[in-house]
């Protein structure tokens, strides 16, 4: 190719980039410009640039978020919900693992077999019936309705055992071999070994349950109990609609999101990359 | 190699909890669902449990609220599916460039994936807010060169709302499906182009018979995923439209949503879940044997 070419080329992709790269970051921006601007300005300056260029930046959308607003009542309900799914699913989901990857029991085959025919099945679609059973417990409006259900997950067991399977047995089996119970195996040898399947598996589970709607908004009653993603309903439901505290609300609520994506992006990004070809 | 002995029971103890879980909130609502498909369940009625047969199934496909419902995902999926992958794939071969900065630029793309759904939905409804300035309108008024009459009220039209749903929903789950193409474009091995480049083949011709048939295996387990996706759209609609105007953007969950929900009608419900049950299967193995398939011509 001759020079010329090649930089026309050059330019023509990078152009091209940053034109779709404009459309992905175009509404997050556009977020961030309206959550500084007072509320009835929002709609006229919808277009984003004015609102980007004015001078006239106010804080108090985000004032009115969290002070009268209860920002910091879904915030905690939000964190601590995801919060104990995410630490107990990782243990409860990695000894499963190890437990179908390295361990021969009767059992085993068709509890794999079980785990990767329920790895597709979404959790809206047993909504219904799980809503019900939970109206027979009597968990209705808790915040044990919101996680105890989530913590075992079908794709985290077998994101674990698939990483189990791709490290060397060498080191659990010598440690086998000094009289160590498989239970102490994997606490001491195993588990410590696995920690990027760790990682991976607590980023991916905090991201999904953190924007997760439909359940909350169906086995709550108020605000009590609920996560922050319900609470974005309710704005919108109220009218004249607050585009700006509802764009500072939605601000603080993807601050966390982005936090932990942007600080793990490249193992994320693998690790969802890899169970795509899996799949 | 030997294990020890005893490990039926270590087995069994280690994967007790994570199994106990599955069968208590899967296998059992499950299960639960089918029983209570055929049957009056609701909550607090004052009237006897009654055993109904198919009676609530076949409520639903007489029902024209439910039958659009099914109408409006078969055409989300129909048009989200192809546009999404296609995309998706077109995103792939953009950022599998050797550039400076190309990290950058794959980030950027991805990162709308990771936003929930609700708060993707109330940016994109000021986006589409019905005012002179708001974002959609001023873009439709400089295309159309002031032709059309603005402000259009986006939502509430009943031939706009559907489509203004799906751009949305390809905005937000492109970078998804980017990530997975991009990887099976960068574990194509390099020797394949390079016999195809001795043979003479263009870039047109290596793309067509060197890429797509590697790519072939992350294709259907892209379109697979999204039509399981396309199958619980929710969110979106109860935020943005609450399945209207005129149940234009109504979905089987938002029908099972309001059924169970605020309707009480427990064994309805459940018969959705039945059938998004039987869609989900199907399209689970449509995508096996579309798989399997490729490794025997291999």
């Amino acid at each position: 190719m001759s020079k010329s070419i090649q930089n026309r080329h050059l330019l023509l992709s990078y152009g091209l980039l940053i034109l779709v790269a404009l459309v992905f970051v175009w509404p997050l921006v556009f977020m961030l410009a309206a959550s500084v601007t007072p509320n009835e300005q929002v709609l006229a300056r919808a277009s984003g640039l004015g609102a980007l260029l004015s001078r006239d930046w106010t804080w108090s959308n985000y004032k009115s978020v969290l002070g009268q607003l209860e920002f910091f009542s879904f915030l905690r309900n939000s964190i601590f919900i995801v919060g104990v799914i995410v630490l107990s699913g990782l243990v409860v989901n990695s000894m499963a693992g190890y437990a179908l990857s390295r361990l021969r029991w009767s059992g085993r085959e068709a509890v794999l077999a079980v785990v990767i025919a329920l790895m597709v099945i979404p959790y809206e679609a047993l909504a219904v019936p799980l809503f019900f059973e939970m109206t027979v417990v009597g968990w209705i409006n808790s915040y044990q309705v919101q996680i105890v259900p989530f913590i075992a997950n079908a794709f985290s067991i077998y994101l674990f055992y698939t990483f189990f399977n791709s490290i060397p047995r060498e080191l659990d089996e010598a440690a086998r071999m000094d009289r160590a119970s498989p239970l102490q195996t994997f606490f001491h040898v195993a588990a410590p070994l696995a920690r990027p399947a760790f990682a991976s598996v607590a980023i991916l589970s905090f991201l999904m349950n953190w924007g997760v709607f439909l359940w909350p908004l169906m086995v709550t009653r108020g605000p009590g109990y609920q996560p922050l993603p319900v609470a974005l309903g309710y704005f919108s439901a109220n009218k004249p609609v607050r585009w700006g505290d509802i764009m500072a609300f939605g601000t603080l609520m993807v601050i966390p999101v982005l936090m932990v994506f942007l600080i793990f992006q490249k193992g994320f990004v693998k690790g969802i990359a890899r169970t795509g070809i899996k799949g | 190699m030997k294990l020890p002995r005893g490990d039926t029971v270590w087995g069994w103890i280690m994967a007790s909890p994570a199994v106990i879980g599955l069968l208590l909130f899967m296998v059992l609502p499950f299960v639960v669902a089918i029983g209570l498909s055929f049957t009056t369940y609701r909550f607090n009625s004052p009237l006897p449990l009654r055993w109904e047969g198919l009676g609530n199934y076949i409520d639903l496909l007489t029902s024209s609220d439910f039958l659009r419902a099914v109408l409006n995902n078969i055409m989300f999926a129909a048009v989200v599916v192809p546009v999404q992958t296609g995309l998706a794939l077109m995103l792939a071969l953009l950022v599998n460039q050797r550039l400076r900065g190309m990290s950058v630029f794959r980030t950027l793309f991805f990162m709308p994936v990771i936003y929930p759904m609700a708060l993707v939905a109330v940016v994109w409804a000021l986006i589409f807010a019905p005012a002179p300035t708001g974002l959609m309108n001023r873009i439709v008024a400089l295309f159309s060169f002031g032709h059309v009459q603005a402000p259009i009220d986006f939502l509430r039209n009943g031939y706009l709302a559907m489509p203004c749903i799906m751009v949305m929903s390809i905005w937000q789950g492109v970078g998804f499906q980017m990530v997975i193409l991009l990887a099976a474009l960068q574990g194509v091995p390099e020797t394949l182009y390079e016999a195809a480049r001795i043979d003479g083949a263009g870039r047109v011709a290596r793309f067509r018979h060197v890429t797509m048939p590697q790519l072939r295996n992350s294709l259907i387990f892209v379109a697979m995923v999204t039509t399981i996706l396309a199958f619980r759209l929710f969110d979106q609609i109860w935020i943005l439209t609450r399945g209207g105007p005129n149940n234009a953007t109504t979905t089987v969950l938002y029908q099972a949503f309001v059924a169970s929900r605020e309707r009480n009608q427990i064994g309805l419900g459940a018969a959705m879940a039945v059938l998004f049950f039987i869609f989900v299967g199907v399209v689970t193995l449509v995508q096996h044997f579309g798989v399997r398939q490729h490794r025997e011509i291999q």
